[in-house]
């Protein structure tokens, strides 16, 4: 399987209620070994995946925001996320964690993953891809 | 052409297996190819041998059984998603020290990298879910 593919996973829901976005994320963890090139899109309620300061201990669910700031070590390190969506939740970029990869062809210099995009930027990422998984 | 299919949401509630099942039934009967079918959130539903719909309704288990049965249609299961969902091959239910097992004939239990592999050696992915 040499052949490399453009792969996209859409992140629309919120990361708790319902179990899509964990289950997206499991998808993405196993799918790095395939050596693709990925990226994560984050809209609609997507968003509130990349919230900081989740604290499930009310709900009885396990907290998975910190393994978002794992998957540079993965090489998944192009996480696109909507700029409307954000503005219409009343978030900033503030609200969300940094999350950060190593460079590798940069000298392993600390980069940002997380890149704040508009609608209409984000529908030529779509229209870029070969693969996209939606959750 | 050569599609994957995803199915993403479970059985009878939901449209996604029935309409999966007929997009995969038309796409061969047109000379396609739909090497596999992956069943990932609540779409491992869909695998249980053990329901029993009314028997005016459509059995959706069997259609997808019998299609792999006829066209060699790859069924593959999320085992992560159907270990959550209690879903068991013979295999997993020993190896878990479970009493039972409910996979239909034509259904395989295996990991998400059978996704990822489908996604690259196709020409379309087609996800059936919400």
């Amino acid at each position: 399987m040499s052949e490399e593919k453009k792969f996209l996973y859409v992140n629309r829901r919120a990361p708790y209620g319902t179990i899509y976005a964990l289950e997206s994320l499991e998808v993405v963890l196993i799918g790095a070994a395939f050596e693709q090139d990925v990226s994560l899109a984050f809209l609609d309620d997507g968003v509130f995946q990349l919230t900081k300061g989740q604290d499930t201990n009310g709900i009885g669910v396990k907290n998975f925001s910190p393994t978002f700031r794992a998957l540079g070590d993965y090489e998944v390190t192009k996480l696109f996320v909507e700029a409307e969506s954000l503005a219409e939740r009343g978030l900033t970029k503030d609200d969300l964690q940094e999350i950060m990869y190593e460079d590798e062809d940069d000298d392993w210099a600390e980069k940002p993953s997380i890149h704040i995009v508009s609608r209409a930027e984000m529908a030529d990422i779509m229209a870029d891809q070969d693969v996209v998984l939606s959750f | 052409m050569k599609f994957g299919v995803v199915v993403s949401e479970g059985p009878y509630t939901h449209q996604a297996a029935d309409s999966a099942y007929l997009f995969v039934k038309a796409a061969l009967e047109q000379g396609h190819e739909v090497p596999r079918v992956f069943f990932y959130h609540d779409g491992v539903n869909v695998s249980t041998r053990l329901t029993i719909p009314p028997q005016d309704e459509r059995n959706i288990q069997k259609n997808w059984s019998a299609l792999a049965l006829d066209h060699g249609v790859d069924l593959v299961v999320c085992i992560a998603a159907a270990q959550r969902r209690g879903i068991l091959d013979e295999n997993e239910a020993t190896r878990q020290g479970k009493d039972a097992n409910n996979i239909a004939e034509g259904f395989r239990i295996s990991g998400l990298g059978q996704l990822i592999e489908m996604g690259i050696q196709t020409d379309r992915l087609v996800t059936f879910g919400d």
